[in-house]
């Protein structure tokens, strides 16, 4: 299988789904990028990343559509699109920017399907690069998927390799409902191996990327890849552990979380968001709810303080959570066993 | 004056329909008949059927809170528009949406909004779709003086013309945000030349006027249709009940109040038509007499009707999840 890097899985989604589909759309600022200048560009510069490089020479202004800064505008013309017909992909660049356009998001088309009586379909994917690692500061940084979590009505994608990435975005520009699909940038140039043709990932189904009888490590996007470095140091330890990516946050797959924490009796989820209400509480709160008289230990969780994204290198390296931090949550995990025979 | 005499019958009936609905509707919801607030559209009723007489069924209209009228000049079903307002089992949107987000797809109706500015973004995005589609449709978006001034108008403007998409703004001045006056709330109350500064095209026009709403819409909405050409119509209406009913407005005068029944949309409408000889005074008789016969069956039904089953909680949040 060709390996391809996660901006390429993802571009491939769309440019496929788009030479499928017609009433597939792109729109949002700079998804053409260049538009208007005084210098003649062989080829659009696609997106601030790359993300989106080719789809404008391919497809042409009419369904690649840049467009002005103005994020409410861009979300509520998506939606309003989705709602009549077309099956928009809405770039909103960086997540954090969701602060402009909330509104048109989870008011409108989040809302449409239930408000109207079930009579409207909002097939729209709003794509937003997420997570910390870039310097990129306070306001460019975030990891939102809490939030949209929270939302019903809203389904929210938050892929971990190139492979997840292509088959969950080509499955949420087919899907009928509103999709928040989330893009660590710090993973763009992350190779996997990724298949030439189309394929869908069904929303809902956890990824379980190792399985081991003493812990459950419950993590997203690139904590995926801290708690699988975690897991290997472990092992060397003999501590064996189970690490799921869950791939959506909604619709969340319970069954795998549940089902492994049975069998281990141990839960540590590590998220790259802020710690309150978010994805890592509601885990701990389905795990206490659910799997309770499995636990062997209290649940840990390894979390990003409750502060904003520093900016200065070392600040944001100690804001992003890491192996060391979850490996000594797993440590604790294991060591309350022995405590408590002890 | 160039519609012909059914057009002009057609054209009082949605008048009167929706005089006869909200009149109705206010009076159930002081009664206690209606769960929640309503926004009542007397006042307006030239300014949604002189645009929406303009529209086909595939064209698409935005609305917002006062939302009945437009509903009703665009064609949605006036008794499932009842059931919906009255919470009850077979309304429009099934009793989920109420009075602040009735829609009716199937008719171009996008929604009622119960945020101020929420459509103005939606109206583009259906615009876009007709162009993407090209199915020669075109949207309208329906706001306020209120929703003027928020940042998703100024967006929706200024997209609407760098996507060169076919839109018409019908900005419906009735001169109040909720209990506070545009000569407040408005920084240059000429809200029709706000459009200039994006390079849009505006009209403004009498809103208790059928014909002057009537023939202005025309025009830019086949401006729209033909060279996708966006703008903005600035329509002055009267707002003659409360911001919602039970309002007691305190913040207008009695001689404010008692003008706006002076200027009866549908009183000039009639001495239009009968002076002119179009209509006489009993063909217009027998439309307000069956419309308010029409809407009191309705609101009969709509009290009796069943609510929504239990069940309907859970349903509709997703297409499949």
């Amino acid at each position: 299988m060709p390996k391809k890097s996660m901006r390429t899985a993802i571009n491939e989604a769309m440019r496929l789904e788009m030479r499928r589909d017609p009433t597939v759309i792109l729109l949002g600022e700079d998804v053409a990028g260049g538009r208007g200048g005084t210098a003649e560009l062989e080829d659009a510069v696609g997106g601030v990343l790359g993300v989106t490089k080719g789809l404008y020479r391919e497809f042409g202004p009419e369904r690649v559509i840049d467009t002005p800064i103005t994020e409410s505008a861009i979300m509520g013309a998506a939606a309003g699109a989705a709602v009549t017909g077309l099956r928009p992909i809405a770039e909103l660049m960086f997540v954090d920017f969701m602060g402009v356009c909330f509104d048109q998001i989870f008011n409108q088309a989040a809302k449409f399907r239930y408000m109207f009586g079930g009579k409207a379909k909002t097939p729209l994917v709003v794509r937003a690069m997420s997570g910390a690692g870039l310097r990129a500061g306070a306001q460019h940084s975030q990891s939102l998927h809490s939030i949209f979590t929270h939302i019903p009505g809203l389904k929210v994608v938050v892929p971990s390799d190139p492979y997840d990435a292509k088959g969950l975005l080509i499955q949420a520009i087919r899907d009928d409902d509103p999709v928040i699909f989330l893009e660590h940038k710090a993973m763009y140039d992350l190779e996997g191996e990724v298949p030439d043709g189309a394929y869908t990932i069904p929303f809902g189904e956890a990824n379980i990327l190792r399985e081991g009888d003493d812990v459950t490590i419950v993590a997203l996007a690139r904590m995926v890849h801290v708690s699988m470095e975690a897991a290997k140091k472990l092992q060397e330890n003999g501590i064996k552990a189970t690490v799921i990516d869950p791939r959506t946050t909604s619709p969340l797959d319970e069954q795998t979380i549940l089902e492994s924490v049975e069998n281990t009796g141990r839960l540590v989820v590590v998220d790259e968001a802020n710690p309150r209400c978010s994805f890592a509480t509601d885990i701990a709160a389905l795990v206490a709810d659910k799997a309770f008289n499995h636990l062997r230990a209290p649940i840990q969780l390894v979390t990003a303080p409750h502060t904003p994204v520093p900016f200065a290198p070392n600040l944001e390296d100690a804001y992003i959570p890491n192996t060391t931090q979850v490996i000594a949550a797993v440590l604790k995990v294991m060591q309350h066993d022995r405590n408590r025979a002890a | 004056m160039q519609l012909d005499r059914d057009l002009l019958c057609e054209a009082y009936r949605r008048m009167a329909t929706i005089r006869a609905f909200e009149e109705r509707v206010g009076a159930d919801s002081l009664a206690g008949l209606i769960p929640g607030f309503v926004h009542l559209y007397v006042g307006g009723e030239a300014s949604a059927v002189g645009v929406c007489m303009n529209l086909k069924d595939g064209d698409w209209i935005g609305s917002n809170h006062r939302g009945h009228g437009h509903c009703i000049a665009k064609g949605c079903d006036v008794r499932g528009m009842m059931l919906e307002i009255y919470g009850k089992e077979g309304g429009l949107c099934g009793g989920k949406g109420g009075s602040m987000h009735i829609a009716d797809l199937d008719k171009g109706m996008l929604g009622a909004n119960g945020i101020v500015g929420g459509s103005p973004p939606l109206a583009v995005g259906a615009a876009l779709s007709a162009k993407c589609l090209r199915n020669n449709g075109v949207a309208v978006a329906f706001l306020g003086d209120g929703a003027s001034n928020q940042g998703t108008t100024a967006e929706a403007l200024n997209m609407a013309v760098v996507l060169k998409v076919p839109v018409v703004f019908v900005i419906e001045n009735n001169g109040y945000g909720e209990f506070t006056a545009a000569s407040y709330h408005s920084a240059g109350v000429d809200l029709a030349t706000r459009a200039a500064g994006f390079g849009l095209p505006s009209t403004k026009v009498d809103g208790k006027d059928f014909f002057a709403v009537y023939d202005a819409a025309q025009d830019a909405i086949e401006k729209a249709r033909k060279y996708l050409q966006p703008s903005v119509l600035e329509v002055s209406v009267n707002r003659w009940h409360g911001h919602f009913t039970g309002d007691p407005q305190p913040y207008r005068s009695a001689d404010e109040l008692a003008a706006v029944r002076r200027q009866d949309p549908l009183l000039i409408f009639r001495k239009k038509v009968t002076e002119a000889g179009l209509l006489s005074k009993e063909q217009l008789d027998d439309i307000d007499k069956n419309a308010s016969t029409f809407i009191d069956r309705n609101a009969k039904e709509a009290i009796a009707a069943s609510v929504p089953d239990a069940q309907a909680l859970l349903t509709d949040v997703y297409v499949s999840y």
